[in-house]
């Protein structure tokens, strides 16, 4: 049996004033948008019930207005319940006074914001150790432990520039940092890795993954993406209009879905609006890199015979991508006698975008005769996506 | 019909009342009046006599390297070559009493309206009811609260800096209370989220990251107390007004010209240097990335 972390038991947020009156349309049976229409007052979370157990990544997902922030602001009573208890550790958080949940905030929680919320004036380090300063910690503690955080997500190197100087990956690493520096039991992450681009994300929850091997702590990470809380979650709890309908691992979400609303996350939602190209592109094409030496055409048909492959991809010295060649048109190439790849590649094949939805690259799936190449901002080349990768896509998406 | 007889019937006697009311404050609470006037006639002095002691040469220097660390050698050129014109145009010491009178003003204008600003930030009620006192500050004319303020703290130079820190307080408590309030609400929810007080989030977090702003409306109360200048002249203030004042009254357009000039030249020194220091280096490095 897993020790129980965090119990949440009938907790409510009401926004408005005179909240009693929605209590009793609620008790009435009466919905969400019913009650804002009678009362003006919105109903954030309605009788929130669920356990986290100690050391797990807790996912809650759900579309936004669903309530997810709301929920996880009042762990740490950002947002103050209306009704309800969060019990940490045993301990009522809904009956804490100010001061105690000023201790509780800076010793066993700590937050990480879809926004970043870095503090511009200060460096990377200092913002780094901006919970331990708040804390009172003295200097050398906090510049030891606050490097230290930094270097636990790669931005050791980093501590003496100011956040603007950072992309959005590595600010969010920062914020990160500055959660971890505290050493916290629990880290909410309200939609951590939402703002970043879909290559960064995935690199961002491995990171997380990663750092929850290491230590394992417990995480309550909100997200409106299917993808991310199937990767990261040992359990997914799913709220739809301020109510959870259900809280379960994501194998039992997949396969019992508690009802309509859950499972048109997974049936009603077309898989390829969900994942973009990026998210399945393979490395599995054999890559060639450009040159202009002589008698290349030959040596470049001679590694595909050894690997056995129909086509190669033309790399540059910086991973750019330049094109596709197939055997025959190299072989086209050497009775021409042409000495680089220019004239062996292929026409009309066009690379995707890594952020495109799948769906949107339905036609050159079809189109054309090798896998799809696909690039990131810089041109890079990223990988492919095959006919089979993408109807292994359809299928594990419809399951 | 509407004759232009129509409001001889009654006239609201409020020129009477506001005879008697400022006559009722000045019967019975001239003592408190002049014990407001100590601490500002305290640091005027104090300021103005250190200012007409040190030779003008150290003074230059002094002012060339504030210059320089705030707004680099250019600026600093430009401070010691001006106050070195106005020197020679003979109004030195003037220049000296007017710029004590003005960092006098700016000092209680910084400690009253920082706080009023920090205050009004956190609560919107008493930013509604400091709103209209801010406008009228601003826009009654000086001449009209001349007289109330000769009849309360006498005439001189005390009174003229004390009229001056009246005219000159609205934009530091403005921006002070609208950089506070610019700054990100996310960062204030982070502060929060790792358990800072309120003090912890107004003097590490808002106040750093409003600085700038604030630093906008200390240079605005300056160069708003340097225009104030002249006007005090006229209740007995010393300084730059001075051969404004008596150029004025006895038509010598000469000696109104030098003193313009050099109130004119005083104040882009002091806006210069103010200027800069708003912007501090690293909110320049985030501008040009």
């Amino acid at each position: 049996m897993p020790q129980e972390k965090v119990i949440v038991s009938g907790l409510f947020k009401i926004f408005g004033p005179n909240p009693d009156r929605a209590f009793k349309l609620i008790d009435a049976g009466k919905e969400k948008d019913a009650i804002f229409k009678e009362t003006g007052l919105t109903v954030g979370v309605q009788d929130a019930e669920f356990s986290i157990n100690a050391g797990e990544i807790f996912v809650v997902m759900g579309l936004s207005g669903s309530g997810k922030s709301t929920l996880v602001r009042m762990l740490n009573r950002l947002i103050e319940p209306t009704a309800g208890t969060v019990l940490i550790d045993g301990e009522d958080v809904t009956a804490m006074a100010p001061n105690h949940l000023r201790e509780l905030r800076r010793h066993s929680m700590s937050m990480v914001f879809q926004s970043f919320a870095l503090m511009p004036h200060l460096t990377v380090v200092q913002n780094a150790a901006f919970g331990l300063e708040i804390s009172g910690i003295n200097k050398a503690e906090r510049q030891k432990r606050a490097l230290d955080a930094l270097d636990q997500v790669g931005l050791k190197d980093w501590a003496r520039s100011y956040p603007r100087e950072l992309s959005g990956g590595m600010q969010q690493r920062v914020g990160l940092a500055r959660a971890l520096a505290q050493d916290p039991s629990i880290m909410l992450m309200d939609e951590a890795f939402s703002a970043l681009d879909p290559l960064i994300r995935s690199e961002m929850q491995d990171e997380l993954l990663k750092l929850q091997d290491q230590h394992e702590r417990t995480v309550v990470f909100i997200s409106h993406d299917l993808h991310e809380a199937m990767r990261i979650g040992d359990r997914i709890a799913i709220m739809e209009g301020g109510r959870i309908v259900q809280v379960g691992t994501p194998d039992d979400i997949l396969n019992n879905p508690a009802d309509r609303y859950v499972s048109s996350f997974f049936r009603g939602v077309d898989p390829t609006t969900v994942f973009s190209v990026g998210d399945v592109a393979r490395k599995s094409q054999l890559t060639l890199r450009w040159h202009k030496g002589e008698g290349f055409p030959t040596a470049a048909l001679e590694q595909m015979r050894q690997e056995d492959r129909d086509y190669a991809y033309v790399l540059n010295r910086h991973q750019k991508f330049l094109g596709v060649v197939s055997s025959d048109t190299l072989d086209e190439a050497i009775e021409r006698n042409e000495r680089n790849l220019d004239g062996a590649l292929l026409d009309n094949i066009e690379p995707v975008s890594a952020e495109t939805p799948l769906q949107e690259i339905l036609s050159e799936v079809r189109k054309y005769e090798c896998p799809v190449p696909v690039i990131n901002d810089e041109g890079q080349y990223m990988g492919v996506i095959s006919k089979r990768t993408f109807l292994r896509t359809l299928e594990h998406g419809a399951q | 019909m509407l004759s232009s007889k129509a409001f001889d019937d009654y006239i609201i006697p409020l020129e009477q009342w506001i005879e008697g009311g400022v006559s009722w404050l000045v019967e019975n609470f001239r003592p408190q009046f002049q014990a407001i006037k100590w601490p500002v006639e305290v640091t005027l002095n104090g300021i103005d006599s250190l200012l007409q002691m040190i030779p003008p040469i150290l003074f230059l220097i002094v002012l060339g390297i504030i210059a320089w660390r705030a707004a680099g050698w250019k600026v600093a050129l430009f401070g010691i070559l001006t106050l070195t014109l106005v020197g020679f145009l003979g109004l030195w010491e003037d220049t000296m009493t007017t710029l004590a009178m003005v960092i006098c003003a700016v000092v209680f204008c910084v400690i009253v309206g920082i706080p009023l600003g920090i205050y009004a930030s956190r609560s919107n009620r008493f930013e509604s009811m400091l709103r209209p006192v801010l406008d009228a500050m601003q826009t009654t004319p000086a001449f009209v609260y001349l007289v109330p303020v000769v009849m309360l703290f006498s005439i001189g130079t005390v009174a003229g800096v004390i009229a001056t820190i009246i005219f000159a307080m609205p934009p530091i408590i403005r921006l002070t209370n609208l950089g506070i309030r610019q700054v990100q609400a996310d960062v204030v929810e982070a502060s929060e989220a790792f358990g800072a007080t309120k003090s912890q989030i107004l003097w590490k977090v808002q106040f750093p990251l409003a600085l700038p702003t604030i630093m906008a409306g200390l240079n605005q109360t300056m160069m708003l107390s340097l225009s104030m200048v002249v006007i005090a002249a006229l209740i007995g203030a010393g300084g730059l007004g001075v051969p404004v004042f008596e150029g004025l009254n006895s038509l010598r357009v000469g000696l109104a010209g030098i003193g313009g000039i050099s109130i004119v030249l005083l104040a882009m020194v002091l806006d210069r240097i103010t200027q800069a220091l708003g912007t501090s280096k690293h909110l320049e490095r985030n501008e040009s990335s």
